[in-house]
C-alpha cells in the first residue's frame, strides 16, 4: 500500500506553524469515491489528497479546517467538547465552548497530545453544498479554527470520532478506518 | 471403458485440457465473476445493501459460483451427474473395478506428474497432493510471519501502515490455522491410515479428494482478501469488528467455511475408515498409537468444525443481509459469536495437538527399539484430550464479562486437561527408558516436540487459573503458549513425520546432514523466538499491536533476529527437499528405519492397490525386544517378507 | 539395582531423584524469592497482589514438573543411547503399573489443589481478582462498604470514564483514590475491546450492549499504564493511557476539577446508564 504523501505545515514566524485542511463528504477521485475525507493544504497552496501531517516541535500549530460536510452526529457526546486547544476553537470565527454532538460532521483529534476539535457541519438544506474534492471556498462550509501547542518529536496518530463511514455497520468502517481518509499520522520533526 | 492396453501416450499438452487445476483456476475465476453479477442483480434496489462501495452479496456470491466453478473444473460433478442421468461416469470404468485397480492405474501411463492435479481416487496420490497443497500456505504464513516480525523491530508503526499490519496478523494467522489443521491428517493421515490398517483404500475416496481440492481453493481465498486491503480482526474474527469490516472479512469468512466442511468430511472419512475398515486379526489392542490419535482427532473435526460454519454464516448473513446476530443494538450479542466460535476453537486447538501426539509416539518406539510403554494409558489420555476438549471454551472468555459463577467450572475443566495430556508425557518417559535410542532426524524432531511442549503446556496452566488469565490474556504471553504448543508441537511433529515417512511416499531419501542442520537450527531458533514472548506478555505487550513501549524494543530486536534465523531454517528444508528429491534421488530402502509398522511392510514405491493380498495381522507393532514375537502380519503364501522384523 | 532402605530400586531412578531433588532446591527459592517480587502485576492493588501470588506459584510450581520430566528424558538420551551401527533391541517394557498409578494420583492431585486454590482466590479473597465479571458479580467485596462506580467506556479508539455518583461526568482521565474498593463498570459503544489496567490487575472486556463489572482496590499510589486487550480496529495499539492512583482527598480536588473543566457537555451527555446503544443523529452520508 503506497502511503499518502506527508504535508507539511506552512511555516510562520520562529515557533508557529499553519496547517490548512478540508473535510469533504465525497472524495469523488481514486478507488474510494463516495467516501468522505480529509484533504490537506501543502505550503504552495495545492490541496493534497493526505492525512499525513508534518508539523515542527516545540510550536504552536494553529490550524485552519474548512468542512463541507453536513452533520451526522457524535455516538458520544462527550467529544463535543473541544479540548487541548491554547484558547478556544472557532467556528466561523466565534469561539465555541461546546458544539451541539447532534451538528458534528467530523472531528479532529489527536488523542494522544489530548487535541479534541468538533467540527460543525453544513447545515442539509445549504445552497450549493460541495460534491466533489477539493472544495473551494465558494461552497457552502463552516471554517473552524484552533491553535494546539506541540511539544518534543515523534509520530501521533489523529482521528475522526464521528461515525460517518456511511453504509458500514456502526458507521466506523471503511474511511473511519483507512490512513488517508479520516485517519492520519501528525510528526511531530 | 475396459482399458486392456496401455494406449500410445499422450502429449504433454493434451494433459492440459480436462478437468484437472488449470481448469478448476479457470472455471473458478469466471464463476467468481459470473456470481458476483448475480449478487449485484440481487442487491439492486436495496440501499442497505450497497450503500458504501463494496457489495457483500455480490462477493459471497461470486465466491460460491467460484467454488462451484472450481469443483467443476476438477471433475467432481463428472460422477454424480452422470449417475442422475443413467451413464456409466465419465472417465472411469465400472465402480467395483475402479477400487480394486484404481484409476491411477489407468492413469499411470499418462505421466506421473499430471496425477497431482486432478481429482484422484488414490489415497497415496491424494497424501501427496496434501503434503505439497499445505506446504505451500503454511509457507506462504510464515512467509507474513517475517513480515510481522520486522515491523516489530521498531515501536512505532515503520515498516507497514497500522491498517495493513493487522491485517498481515490476521493472515497469518488464519493461514496457519487453516493449514495445520490438516497438517498430519491430511499427507499422513490420507497417506498411510490404509497401510497401518491393512485397507486399500479409505472408505470413502471421491470425498478424500474433495476434502482436499477445498483446501487450496480456501487458501486462495483466503490471499484474496488482500485485493480488498485485508481484514482487521485476526484469525478469531469477533464481531461486531468482523461486521463493520470491508471487503476483506468475506474472504476470510468464506474461506473459513470451505475449511470447517472439508475438516468435517475428513473426519467423517476417516472415522468410518479406521472403525471398520481394519484388516483381520487387527484388534484394538493392535490399533498402531498414530491410528488412535486419528481417530481421536477425526471424531473431534467431525463434531466440531459445523459448529464454525455457523458461526460464519451467521456473520456473513450480519455482513451481506443487514441482520443483528452479532450487533448488541440491533438486540443480537458479540457473545453469540464468542462462544460459537470457541466451541469449535477449542476443539480445533486439539485437532492440532493430537495427530502431534499420534506421531511423535509412534516414532519414538521405532528409534528406541522398545515397545510403546504404557499402550491403554496412551490411548486414553487421547481419547481424554478428546472427550474434555469440548468442555472447556469458556477459558478464552474468563474475563469477557461471562457469568462469573461459570469461572470456577471450566477453571477445574481446563486444568484437568493437562492430566490426559501428562499421561503423554509418562508413556514418552517410560518409551526411552532402557531403550537403544538412535538419533536419526525424525527422532530429533520428536523430541523436541516434547521439550517445546512440555513448556507450551504447562504455560497453559496459568492460562487456566482464573487469577493469573487475568494477568496474561489477550498479552503475548498467550502467543507463546499457543505457538508453543502448536509450532513447538504440531510442526515439529509434521517434520518427523516428513522425514519418517517421505522415504516411503517418495521412494527417495532426504539428505541426512541437511536435515540435521534444519533441527537444530529450527529447534534453537524456535526457542529464542518464542521464548521471550512470555516475557513479554509478562511485561504488558498486548497480542496485535505495531506500537508497543520503548524499553520493549530490545526484546522485540531478539526476537525478531531469531524468528529470521528460524525462517532461514525452513529455507534449507526447503532446499532439502528440491535437493534431494529433485537433483539427488537416492533411492531409498524398503524399511530404513526397521520398523515393524505394517505400512514398513510393503515395497517402495507403494504398488496402487497396497496389498497383493489383505494381510492379516498376527501381532502389534511395537514388539521390539521381545523374544519370538511373530512378525506384524501375515501376508499370505508366496508373500516377500521385508527386513523389519 | 541398588538397595534402599531395605527395597531394590533401579540405580537409574535414584541417580535421576538425586539431581532433580538438587535442582528443584535451587530453582523453587530462586523462583520465589528473586524472581517472585518481579513477576506482574504487581502489588499497586489487592487484585494485583493476589495475581502475583498466583503467578508466583504458579512459576515455583512448573520447575520441579519441568525438572523432573526433563532430567529423566536427558538421562534416558544420554545414558540410553544406542552405541554402534548395530540395530539392538532395548528392553521389553510394556509398562508398569505401580508407576502410573503414582503419576495418576500425583497429576490429579495437583491439578485439583491449583482448582480448589484458584476458586478460593476467585470467590473469598480478592472479589474476583481483577477479571471483568459481567453484569452480575459473583464474587462481591467483603465488608458492606458500598464500592465506588466509575464507568469506563471504550470507543473506537479512546477510553472515557464516567462518574455515576458525581452527577455522571465524562471525562478522559482517569485517577483512583488509594484504599477505596472502586467498581468498574466496563462497557463500549462500538465493538469489543478490553480494558487492561496492567499494575492494578485489571482486565474486563469491553463488550458493546454489556455491563462488565470488575473490582480493584488500590493500595499503593502511583501510575498506572492502561492498554487495550482487544483487537478493536485500526488504531487499537493506539489505545493506551496513563492513570493515576491518589490519596482521598487529591481525587476529591480532582474530581471537583473534572467536573468543573467538562460541565459544560455534561446535559448534552444524556443519564448515566450502564449500556449504551447511541446511534448518532443522522445517517452518515
Amino acid at each position: 500500500m503506497v502511503m499518502p504523501p506527508a504535508v507539511a505545515a506552512a511555516s510562520g514566524t520562529p515557533g508557529n506553524a499553519s496547517l490548512t485542511l478540508q473535510t469533504v463528504a465525497s472524495l469523488g477521485f481514486g478507488p474510494h469515491a463516495d467516501w468522505v475525507s480529509y484533504l490537506a493544504k501543502n505550503p504552495q497552496g495545492k490541496w493534497v489528497h493526505s492525512t499525513n501531517l508534518v508539523v515542527p516541535a516545540n510550536s504552536l500549530i494553529h490550524v485552519t479546517i474548512y468542512q463541507y460536510d453536513t452533520a451526522t452526529g457524535l455516538r458520544n457526546p462527550f467529544w463535543g467538547e473541544p479540548e487541548g486547544t491554547v484558547g478556544e476553537a472557532k467556528v466561523n470565527g466565534k469561539a465555541i465552548p461546546i458544539l451541539n454532538p447532534d451538528l458534528a460532521s467530523h472531528t479532529f483529534a489527536i488523542p494522544e497530545l489530548g487535541v479534541t476539535v468538533p467540527l460543525k457541519g453544513v447545515a442539509d438544506n445549504a445552497k450549493n453544498q460541495c460534491s466533489l474534492a477539493p472544495c473551494t471556498l465558494a461552497e457552502a462550509h463552516n471554517t473552524i479554527t484552533f491553535t494546539f501547542r506541540t511539544g518534543k518529536r515523534g509520530t501521533f496518530r489523529w482521528q475522526c470520532f464521528v461515525p460517518c463511514a456511511a453504509g458500514f455497520i456502526l458507521g466506523f468502517g471503511g474511511p473511519m478506518q483507512s490512513l488517508g481518509y479520516m485517519d492520519g499520522l501528525l510528526h511531530v520533526v | 471403458m475396459t482399458e486392456t492396453s496401455a494406449p500410445a501416450p499422450r502429449s504433454a499438452w493434451r494433459g492440459l485440457i480436462g478437468f484437472n487445476l488449470l481448469t478448476a483456476i479457470v472455471l473458478g475465476i469466471g464463476g467468481f465473476f459470473f456470481g458476483a453479477w448475480i449478487g449485484g442483480k440481487m442487491a439492486v434496489g436495496h440501499d442497505y445493501l450497497i450503500g458504501t462501495d463494496q457489495n457483500d452479496v455480490g462477493i459471497f456470491m461470486g465466491f460460491l459460483f467460484g467454488t462451484i466453478g472450481w469443483l467443476a473444473g476438477l471433475g467432481f460433478f463428472n460422477y454424480p451427474l452422470a449417475r442422475l442421468a443413467g451413464r456409466p461416469p465419465l472417465d472411469w470404468s465400472s465402480e467395483d473395478e475402479m477400487y480394486v485397480v484404481p484409476d491411477a492405474t489407468i492413469r499411470q501411463h499418462e505421466g506421473g506428474i499430471g496425477r497431482y492435479f486432478r481429482l484422484t481416487t488414490d489415497h497415496k496420490v491424494v497424501g501427496i497432493q496434501y503434503f505439497f497443497g499445505v506446504g505451500i500456505f503454511f509457507f506462504i504464513g510464515g512467509l507474513n510471519a517475517m513480515l510481522i516480525r520486522t515491523e516489530l523491530l521498531t515501536p512505532h508503526e515503520k515498516a507497514w501502515p497500522a491498517g495493513q499490519y493487522i491485517s498481515l496478523v490476521g493472515l497469518h494467522g488464519t493461514m496457519m490455522i487453516m493449514m495445520t489443521s490438516a497438517f498430519i491428517l491430511g499427507p499422513f493421515g490420507n497417506y498411510f491410515v490404509p497401510l497401518m490398517i491393512g485397507a486399500r483404500r479409505l472408505a470413502f475416496p471421491r470425498i478424500e479428494a474433495l476434502t482436499f481440492w477445498l483446501v487450496p481453493l480456501a487458501g486462495l481465498v483466503l490471499l484474496s482478501a488482500i485485493a480488498w486491503n485485508g481484514f482487521p480482526t485476526g484469525w478469531t474474527g469477533y464481531a461486531p469488528l468482523a461486521d463493520q469490516a470491508r471487503a476483506g472479512m468475506d474472504a476470510y469468512i468464506f474461506a473459513f467455511i470451505l475449511i470447517a466442511i472439508s475438516l468435517t468430511l475428513v473426519g467423517i472419512n476417516l472415522l468410518t475408515t479406521i472403525l471398520t475398515m481394519r484388516a483381520p486379526g487387527l484388534t484394538w489392542s493392535r490399533l498402531p498409537i498414530f491410528v488412535w490419535g486419528v481417530l481421536a482427532t477425526a471424531f473431534l473435526m467431525a463434531l466440531a468444525a459445523p459448529v464454525l460454519v455457523a458461526a460464519m454464516l451467521m456473520g456473513m448473513m450480519d455482513r451481506a443481509a443487514n441482520t443483528s446476530y452479532y450487533l448488541a443494538s440491533g438486540g443480537g450479542s458479540p457473545y453469540l459469536y464468542e462462544n460459537l466460535f470457541w466451541f469449535f476453537g477449542h476443539p480445533e486447538v486439539y485437532i492440532l495437538a493430537l495427530p502431534g501426539f499420534g506421531i511423535v509416539l509412534e516414532i519414538l518406539p521405532v528409534f528406541s527399539r522398545k515397545p510403546l510403554w504404557g499402550y491403554r494409558l496412551a490411548v486414553a489420555g487421547m481419547l481424554g484430550v478428546a472427550f474434555l476438549s469440548f468442555m472447556v471454551w469458556q477459558h478464552h472468555l474468563f474475563v469477557s464479562g461471562i457469568n462469573a459463577s461459570l469461572r470456577p467450572f471450566y477453571m477445574l475443566t481446563t486444568e484437568l486437561i493437562s492430566i490426559p495430556t501428562g499421561f503423554i508425557f509418562l508413556i514418552a518417559m517410560g518409551t526411552l527408558w532402557r531403550g537403544k535410542i538412535r538419533y536419526t532426524v525424525p527422532m530429533l524432531f520428536a523430541l523436541a516436540f516434547f521439550f517445546n511442549f512440555l513448556i507450551g503446556g504447562l504455560s497453559g496452566i496459568f492460562l487456566s487459573d482464573v487469577p493469573s488469565d487475568v494477568t496474561t490474556h489477550g498479552s503475548y504471553f498467550v502467543m507463546a503458549h499457543f505457538h508453543y504448543t502448536i509450532m513447538g508441537g504440531l510442526v515439529f511433529a509434521f517434520f518427523a513425520a516428513t522425514y519418517y515417512w517421505l522415504p516411503k511416499m517418495t521412494g527417495v531419501t532426504l539428505d541426512e546432514r541437511l536435515g540435521k542442520i534444519h533441527f537444530w537450527l529450527m529447534f534453537v531458533f524456535f526457542n529464542l523466538t518464542f521464548f521471550p514472548l512470555f516475557a513479554a506478555g509478562f511485561l504488558n505487550m498486548p497480542r496485535r499491536v505495531s506500537t508497543y513501549a520503548p524499553h520493549l524494543q530490545t526484546l522485540n530486536d531478539f526476537v525478531s533476529a531469531s524468528a529470521y534465523v528460524l525462517g532461514l531454517s525452513m529455507l534449507i528444508f526447503i532446499g532439502n527437499l528440491v535437493w534431494s528429491l529433485v537433483f539427488v534421488r537416492q533411492p531409498a530402502e524398503t524399511n530404513p528405519w526397521h520398523s515393524r509398522s505394517l505400512e514398513w511392510q510393503v515395497a517402495t514405491p507403494v504398488p496402487v492397490h497396497n496389498f497383493d493380498r489383505i494381510p492379516v495381522i498376527t501381532a502389534g507393532p511395537y514388539e521390539y525386544g521381545v523374544p519370538n514375537a511373530p512378525p506384524v502380519a501375515d501376508f499370505g503364501p508366496g508373500a516377500v517378507a521385508v527386513a523389519g522384523k | 539395582m541398588i538397595d534402599v532402605a531395605g527395597r531394590r530400586v533401579s540405580r537409574h531412578g535414584v541417580q535421576i531423584v538425586a539431581i532433580w531433588a538438587v535442582l528443584t532446591a535451587i530453582a523453587v527459592p530462586l523462583i520465589v524469592f528473586v524472581l517472585g517480587p518481579h513477576l506482574p502485576p504487581g502489588r499497586m492493588s489487592a487484585e494485583a497482589s493476589d495475581q502475583t501470588d498466583a503467578n508466583t506459584v504458579l512459576t515455583a510450581l512448573m520447575a520441579p514438573i519441568i525438572l523432573i520430566v526433563a532430567i529423566q528424558i536427558v538421562y534416558s538420551l544420554v545414558v540410553f543411547r544406542a552405541r554402534g551401527d548395530a540395530i539392538e533391541d532395548g528392553a521389553p517394557i510394556r509398562g508398569h503399573d505401580p508407576t502410573v498409578l503414582a503419576w495418576i494420583v500425583l497429576t490429579s492431585v495437583i491439578v485439583l489443589a491449583l482448582a480448589v486454590w484458584g476458586s478460593y482466590t476467585l470467590v473469598q479473597s480478592a472479589r474476583g481478582a481483577g477479571g471483568g465479571q459481567g453484569p452480575s458479580p459473583a464474587d462481591l467485596p467483603k465488608g458492606g462498604k458500598t464500592p465506588l462506580p466509575i464507568q469506563v467506556i471504550g470507543q473506537q479508539w479512546a477510553w472515557t470514564f464516567r462518574f455515576p455518583t458525581y452527577k455522571a461526568f465524562e471525562t478522559r482521565q482517569l485517577e483512583l483514590p488509594v484504599g477505596k474498593v472502586i467498581a468498574f463498570h466496563v462497557t463500549s459503544i462500538d465493538v469489543t475491546h478490553s480494558f487492561w489496567a496492567y499494575e492494578l490487575g485489571v482486565k474486563a472486556d469491553a463488550v458493546p450492549g454489556v455491563d462488565n463489572v470488575a473490582f480493584v482496590t488500590p493500595r499503593k499510589l502511583g501510575r498506572f499504564t492502561i492498554r487495550c486487550a482487544e483487537l478493536c480496529g485500526l488504531w487499537h495499539g493506539h489505545m493506551a493511557l496513563h492513570g493515576r492512583v491518589v490519596s482521598a482527598s487529591d481525587f476529591d480536588t480532582w474530581v471537583a476539577q473534572q467536573k468543573a473543566a467538562n460541565a459544560q457537555i455534561i446535559p448534552d451527555l444524556g443519564p448515566y446508564q450502564r449500556v449504551y446503544f447511541p446511534e448518532p443523529k443522522h445517517r452518515a452520508g
